[in-house]
């Protein structure tokens, strides 16, 4: 049950959204897609749910293509939420489900299980409009996995939750997996698609600009991050061989250097200058990796 | 089950349900009710039992009978009372409101009569017509016998001229069936173009809140587009169905029961106590035509506008085309057989009215309806077909819509460069 995408292209008109992309993304895996906004995020998800034909390349799912005939299998959150205002929560849900293939009684079990585990099992029967926003957003997604997706394609699952709705969802997430459901989701927040993907691919103007396995690519991108802090001035390290960038913080200094070899290096300079309060060799972040890559700030 | 028949139902159930359908539906068959029991209800209000008192003051003592035999050979409902007393109480008398109104009769210099209403008001020209009228005739008499006409030559003047009229079409409709069938045709108009225009709104209200909402999204990567399309074209068709039968169910069941009373006015005349079957499939047909053509417009045409706010905007061409057909029908109830209403007929856009209203009033022959039909068949598959890629494309666009370049991009959208 192997996503493919191989060479997809999506042009509107002259405009290119989405640059010869292939993917592989694995069974039961969780899969984070990355990008600024118009990267060409939701385009490749809409190619991959078929709302949208691409203009070339093949899009398949266990060798087959994606259709109405799998729509039952598949999830989908998008990023522009909506649900219909003046339907009732277990109303929605069922029609939801219902489209997805799902008969009611058994929607009805799930929409109980999922509402209980968001601890919102009171909402059932409340109108859509009546609730928070975050209480939608927990809909939202209720109604995009209840029919139990093999696939789940989620667009921005966690933006605008309060951290603690945030670690709700992601614990629901991390469950579906491995309840054995392959999962998509985009972000614009790293630290999540860091925390959660084994894979994942940074787009940048229609074009995977990254693609791999997480620690893979780290180890690949070699450059590491030095964390010094100490009494005396460290501001001189910045033209030391092997750094690439420096930037002053309120205790100390943080490197980016080329490599384990250039630690070691200042490790000997700066002993016995002073005292060393933290010496620190850490891995890129994705960050490190995106503005490297994409050459500008995303956070 | 089918998702097809899950949004159908969902939509039926779901728009039934809805107060101000629930509310409308009330409300016209309040309207049924009243207009299938208007001659009681006028009777209700009419105190005098529908007749009009009116006070005659005869200064010359010989007119009155026969100007009341006049004035009764053209209004059975007009009461003349002779009144003996002075003009002043005759008038007090008409403003206590005893009388309608008070007419003075007198002889002119000629020895011919003439005659002064005075009432409240003089808006109600009917009365004063058929007054005036009645001693116009008895004018005329009472002239002929002064310059000696015998009996028979008076009566020959009066004899009406003899006048047939025959129409020379196989099967043509008489003078009374064509008013019966103007009658039947006229409802069954109104009836067409008020549910193209209520339903083709709903529908296009129904797909654009599902696209402010959002919730588009969601639908169309769970079922097809173009299948979820038809099933709300279906489904409000259902419901309009339901509200018709309603109406038709609730209008019938209290006409049967005011038959007998209605039989010589307003319904009589237009012929509903024996509705021709033909014309009743007729307009079935044109009326489910006219609907799906319509609607499928007005589906597409909701695809395209981001904001609920500006259907009505997007959908006002669409309306003024069912306007323009009432018009052309109406103006045909009159002229039937105009050379511009047999073209307009075959016109898909005014063919559920226009093409209906010939065959109601016409005798034509039958492939020219076949006609009109295949052309209009032909044009709902067109639009159907053109109109689902748009709206396939549409459900996706959002932003500032309101133009009909977004047809195009819409096309665009669902194209495989």
């Amino acid at each position: 049950m192997v996503l493919k995408l191989e060479h997809v292209t999506k042009r509107f008109g002259k405009f290119t959204a989405v640059d010869d992309l292939s993917l592989e993304i694995p069974e039961k895996e969780m899969f984070g897609f990355l990008g600024a906004n118009g990267a060409g995020k939701t385009t490749t998800f809409r190619m991959i749910l078929g709302l949208l034909d691409s203009s070339g390349g093949q899009i398949s799912w266990d060798g087959k293509p994606i259709n109405y005939s799998t729509s039952h299998l598949v999830g989908y959150l998008p990023e522009e939420r909506g649900l219909y205002p003046k339907l009732k929560v277990r109303d929605q849900i069922v029609y939801l489900a219902r489209l997805r293939g799902m008969p009611k009684s058994e929607a009805l079990i799930e929409l109980k299980t999922w509402l209980e585990r968001f601890k919102i099992p009171e909402y059932e029967n409340k109108k859509v409009e009546e609730l928070s926003k975050g209480n939608q957003q927990k809909i939202q997604f209720i109604a995009a996995v209840v029919h139990k997706p093999k696939l789940l394609i989620l667009d921005e699952p966690f933006s605008g939750l309060d951290p603690v709705n945030v670690e709700m969802l992601k614990e629901a997430v991390i469950a579906l997996k491995e309840n054995g459901a392959t999962i998509v989701f985009s972000s614009h927040q790293m630290h999540h698609v860091e925390e959660m993907c084994e894979h994942l691919c940074i787009m940048h103007k229609g074009s995977p600009v990254v693609y791999g396995a997480l620690k893979e690519i780290k180890r690949s991108f070699g450059k590491k991050n030095l964390v010094i802090h100490a009494d005396f001035p460290l501001e001189s390290l910045g033209n030391f061989p092997g750094v690439v960038k420096a930037k002053s913080t309120m205790e100390g200094i943080q490197l980016q250097i080329e490599g384990e070899y250039v630690a070691e290096k200042i490790l000997k300079e700066i002993v016995g200058k002073g005292f060393i309060r933290k010496f620190s060799l850490e891995e890129p972040s994705l960050n490190d990796i995106f503005i490297e890559k994409v050459g500008n700030s995303y956070e | 089950m089918n998702s097809f028949w899950i949004i159908l139902f969902h939509t039926y159930l779901n728009k039934l349900k809805t107060k101000s359908f629930i509310i409308t539906t009330i409300i016209t068959v309040v309207i049924v009710l009243a207009l299938t029991n208007i001659n009681n209800i006028i009777d209700m209000f009419d105190k005098n039992g529908g007749k009009e008192q009116v006070a005659v003051l005869d200064e010359t003592g010989q007119l009155f009978e026969p100007f009341k035999k006049q004035v009764n050979t053209i209004n059975k409902d007009i009461n003349l009372t002779l009144y003996k007393s002075s003009e002043k109480e005759a008038e007090k008398a008409v403003e206590k409101g005893d009388f309608k109104g008070l007419i003075q009769l007198r002889y002119n210099n000629e020895n011919l009569p003439e005659a002064t209403f005075k009432a409240m008001s003089i808006a109600d020209s009917s009365l004063f017509t058929d007054l005036q009228t009645g001693l116009q005739q008895l004018k005329t008499m009472l002239t002929a016998s002064q310059i000696n006409l015998t009996p028979v030559q008076l009566q020959k003047l009066y004899e009406p001229v003899s006048f047939e009229k025959f129409a020379l079409e196989k099967n043509a409709k008489t003078e009374e069936e064509l008013n019966q069938a103007r009658g039947l045709v006229y409802v069954l108009l109104f009836i067409i173009y008020f549910s193209v225009i209520m339903y083709a709104t709903m529908i296009a209200m129904e797909v654009a809140t599902e696209k402010s909402s959002r919730v588009m999204e969601i639908l169309i990567s769970s079922v097809s587009p173009i299948k979820q399309m038809f099933a709300k074209i279906i489904g409000i068709g259902l419901l309009s169905l339901t509200q018709l039968a309603a109406f038709l169910i609730v209008g019938y069941l209290s006409l049967t029961r005011n038959l007998e009373s209605l039989k010589d006015g307003f319904f009589g005349v237009y012929g509903f106590s024996d509705i021709p079957i033909g014309t009743i499939v007729y307009a079935v047909i044109f009326f489910i035509l006219g609907y799906f053509l319509y609607a499928t417009l007005a589906a597409f045409l909701g695809s395209l506008v981001s904001r609920i706010e500006d259907v009505q905007q997007m959908i006002t061409p669409m309306t003024l085309l069912v306007v323009a057909g009432f018009m052309i029908a109406m103006f045909g109830l009159g002229k039937p057989d105009a050379a511009f209403i047999t073209i307009t007929s075959y016109i898909p856009f005014f063919t559920p009215m226009i093409m209906f209203l010939r065959v109601g009033m016409l005798t034509i022959p039958a492939w020219e309806a076949i006609l009109g039909i295949a052309i209009l068949l032909a044009t709902i598959a067109a639009l159907a077909i053109f109109g689902a890629r748009v709206y396939r494309g549409g459900v996706l666009m959002y932003g500032k819509s309101n133009s009909f370049k977004d047809i195009k991009k819409a096309l665009q959208l669902t194209k495989n460069e």
